[in-house]
């Protein structure tokens, strides 16, 4: 009880309070930039939190990731250009429904089900960090590779278009992820001598290239869409319980599935959000809403990324294992005020890490009002001329691709793949399958080949020890039910909704 | 924190403007140098090890010179990037950098012509030895046991992780092996992304044996998951007094580490090496610098200018050999 006190004493420190709310707003805006990453958010704020108290810092980067995070569906919702990978997920979704007029509720969902998300996701690391934690130890790499597995198979529920045209750009993506030395080999590929390709190319300027810039590039070469009807936004959380009330169920499975994801070690945010919307479009009774703007979808995956951000601090907190970019970023700066990682830390600093948990729901009520001001501010960008919007967004992709490694390479990187992003979308390949190929490639190959080692080359350890075999069950009966349904109806005709 | 917040934001976009001006200017005259501000390049990330040691000395030398010292992260390439910006910029000394062991890795690999004679070696700041890891419940008590259940077992039954494929522990694995006669690819190698995954592994009962330096494996080792066998050095680190050296229980062995120091481009004006070492001694010595690797258990070594450059060319000849005992060198 005294360790309570103490952490409430810690947390209302002015100088934590003022960390806080600084870092909030910074978040949030960093995230609404098309082009700038809430794991740049997260890097840039380093050096700061250098000048700060322990639990300033710490909170600072809290804050500042989870509201990244959310606002990072804003230009999703408004412009199509998703501020992070966690958002790619759902843009068109939330982009559909921005043009069917319910941009207020779009956004609402998305802050109302982040922030509730992450209430969720730090009940699951106060009542069951150890349990969570005795969880992502027992994943293998042959665990991972189902996992991953089941990850890439998303990129063909999600996309609206042909399955195809999906497995095609999530192929070109998994080629992608093959380049640099970061394989199991090490052995560089596709670098063509290139130094800077050595490390691969990461998801983050994939991603900033094929949604932002080529929206550029759109813009440039098409003439302007109808201009939306020019009115005030309505309330933005006024539909939201009836959301909430509608699809209980979808949060619900999208706070359990998203801290089940975020508390193993390598799949974050990212991964949530995928496997959360594709499981909302499987499991929902009106499928053919889905990509024309149906809030079901954003409910889930909103409800998914921003659980599994607080449930990424598990592994972190008690191992210094990073559940994810962010948690990387945050157990160096753990480390650096001297809150070292490891089970000492809920013992002998009780306090502290009370004030965590304080932290991470303070962070998520405050998101509410914060969000509400973040999405006037930005609704108004609806209004503005385009010719006026795409400018800045190029710029800011630049600068956002610069930041994080003060390097040039890195905008070069994000001008190709704005290419490589227009000449797709013409086409009819959904972008968003190629950037799931980038993030689950390099996890896909690692976890395979590093499997078949430690087995010699047997591939029987896939399918023998337990958690791998119930993965293993799920991936394959996936990839199998199409083929079903498709024989079920060939055997028996008669006019029936198609599943898939 | 208002003040300090927009302290950080001033530096890094000062920071922008002083490496494009460091680009064009040649050095002039250096007698009351620093007179401007300067940039301490890390190759890595923000948040990694190497960048906390990069920042933590960049604020104790802000001190000591009465110019600011801004760290800038040039990332990319699996730390090309960063260390061809430290070689290829102007010797004025005004821009320096964190050179780390990869710079005695990657030539061997045909990964860049750098090597660590491209740099002014200035200091070396930072010493980690390996340790070799099992599981807490492994049977092996001590690194003998160890020693002899991997002579024991046939070749590539047992399993070792902790880095990439040719990374700085996977040749700490093959120079133990090679001293104990066996082949380098006696254990296995599982590559993975860093310690923390390995570690990770080991407790989820993956792999046999993890080799890294031992702050790397703490968390795992305070959690009661793995227990540290040896570390490969000729002394024990005070951080971990329990952990006993290979040299104590099977006789000398020189193994690869990683290390951590401060250098700058080629032709550094003698001037500037003088006033640079010494503040940097200052570093070493001053107290904020010893705790803040005490409290991250890392190792400090100091030596500097040519006893540094001996240094990193014997940290060179050992991972040249390593490379090439275990294939992974270009011919």
């Amino acid at each position: 009880m005294n360790e309570l006190v103490e952490a409430f004493r810690l947390v209302l420190a002015p100088d934590v309070m003022i960390a806080i709310l600084l870092s909030s707003i910074y978040g949030l805006v960093i995230g609404s930039l098309p082009g700038l990453s809430a794991t740049m958010a997260t890097a840039l704020l380093v050096p700061v939190t250098f000048y700060l108290s322990p639990i300033a810092a710490v909170a600072s980067i809290i804050a500042a990731s989870a509201m990244a995070i959310f606002s990072g569906d804003i230009p999703g919702c408004l412009l199509r250009i998703p501020g992070t990978p966690a958002s790619a997920a759902y843009t068109d979704e939330a982009y559909a429904m921005t043009r069917n007029g319910q941009a207020e509720v779009a956004l609402g969902a998305g802050l109302w089900f982040s922030a509730l998300g992450g209430v969720a996701g730090t009940i699951s690391l106060v009542v069951m960090a150890p349990m969570l934690a005795e969880l992502a130890l027992n994943f293998s790499t042959y665990e991972y590779f189902w996992l991953a597995f089941l990850g890439l198979m998303c990129a063909t529920l999600v996309a609206r278009s042909s399955p195809v045209k999906a497995i095609a750009s999530m192929l070109l993506g998994l080629l992608v992820a093959c380049i640099g030395m970061e394989n199991p080999g090490g052995v560089p590929r596709f670098t063509f001598g290139v130094a800077e390709l050595l490390g691969g190319i990461e998801p983050i300027p994939a991603l900033v290239g094929v949604f932002a810039v080529s929206e550029v590039i759109r813009a440039i070469v098409s003439p302007e869409p109808p201009p939306l009807p020019s009115r005030r936004f309505g309330s933005i959380l006024a539909g939201q319980l009836a959301l909430t009330r509608k699809y209980w169920r979808q949060m619900t499975r999208g706070n359990v599935v998203g801290i089940i994801i975020g508390v193993l070690p390598g799949a974050g945010a990212d991964m949530a959000a995928w496997v959360s919307y594709a499981m909302s479009k499987r499991f929902s009774k009106e499928p053919k809403k889905f990509g024309t703007g149906h809030p079901e979808g954003l409910v889930e995956a909103g409800a998914s990324n921003n659980a599994s951000l607080a449930s990424g601090w598990v592994p972190a907190l008690l191992f210094g294992i990073p559940g994810d970019t962010i948690t990387a970023i945050a157990i160096g700066v753990l480390y650096m005020k001297g809150l070292n990682p490891g089970p000492t830390l809920f013992t002998e600093r009780a306090s502290s890490m009370y004030a965590l948990y304080i932290i991470f729901i303070l962070a998520n009520i405050i998101m509410i009002p914060l969000g509400i001001v973040m999405i006037r501010a930005a609704s108004s960008i609806l209004r503005a001329p385009r010719a006026t919007i795409m400018p800045v967004i190029l710029v800011c992709c630049a600068v956002g691709a610069f930041a994080t490694g003060n390097n040039l390479f890195a905008i070069i990187l994000v001008a190709a793949f704005g290419v490589i992003g227009y000449v797709m979308e013409n086409n009819g390949f959904p972008v968003a399958a190629m950037v799931l190929g980038i993030v689950m490639g390099t996890m896909v190959e690692q976890s395979f080949v590093t499997s078949l080692i430690k087995s010699d080359g047997s591939l029987l350890p896939f399918f023998e020890r337990p958690v791998s075999a119930v993965l293993a069950t799920m991936t394959i009966a996936a990839l199998l039910w199409p083929a079903f349904i498709w024989s079920w109806k060939r055997l028996r005709p008669r006019p029936q909704e198609q599943a898939l | 924190m208002t003040s300090f917040t927009r302290r950080g934001f001033i530096a890094s976009a000062s920071t922008v403007l002083a490496s494009s001006i460091v680009g064009v200017k040649p050095g002039f005259s250096q007698s009351n140098y620093p007179s401007r501000p300067i940039t301490l390049i890390c190759p890595w990330g923000a948040g990694g090890g190497t960048d906390a040691t990069a920042r933590i000395i960049a604020q104790v030398m802000e001190q000591k010179v009465g110019q600011p010292v801004n760290v800038v992260n040039r990332t990319g390439g699996n730390g090309v990037v960063g260390h061809t910006a430290i070689s290829t910029a102007a010797p004025d000394g005004y821009t320096i950098g964190l050179l780390t062991v990869e710079i005695a890795m990657m030539h061997w690999q045909g990964l860049t012509d750098l090597t660590p004679k491209s740099y002014t070696p200035l200091s070396l700041m930072n010493v980690d030895a390996p340790a070799i890891q099992v599981k807490a419940d492994s049977p092996y008590k001590n690194i003998k046991e160890l020693a002899d259940a991997i002579k024991a077992a046939p070749p590539g039954k047992l399993k070792a992780s902790g880095t990439g494929q040719g990374g700085i522990w996977h040749l700490a694995l093959v120079g133990w092996l090679q001293s104990l006669g066996l082949q380098p690819n006696h254990v296995a190698w599982v590559p993975s992304n860093g310690a923390a995954p390995g570690m990770q592994d080991l407790a989820a009962g993956g792999i046999d044996i993890v080799p890294c330096s031992l702050p790397e494996a703490r968390p795992m080792i305070d959690a009661g998951r793995a227990k540290s066998l040896a570390i490969l050095a000729p002394e024990r680190n005070p951080q971990f007094p329990n952990v006993p050296t290979l040299d104590e229980q099977m006789g000398p062995h020189k193994s690869v580490g990683v290390w951590r120091g401060i250098a700058g481009p080629k032709g550094l004006p003698a001037d500037v090496q003088d006033k640079l070492v010494a503040v940097l001694k200052e570093v070493y010595d001053s107290k904020e610098y010893k705790d803040f690797m005490s409290s991250r258990g890392f190792g400090t070594q100091w030596a500097e200018r040519a006893a540094y450059g001996q240094f990193m060319d014997e940290s060179d000849r050992q991972m040249g050999e390593a490379m090439k005992a275990a294939g992974l060198a270009k011919a």
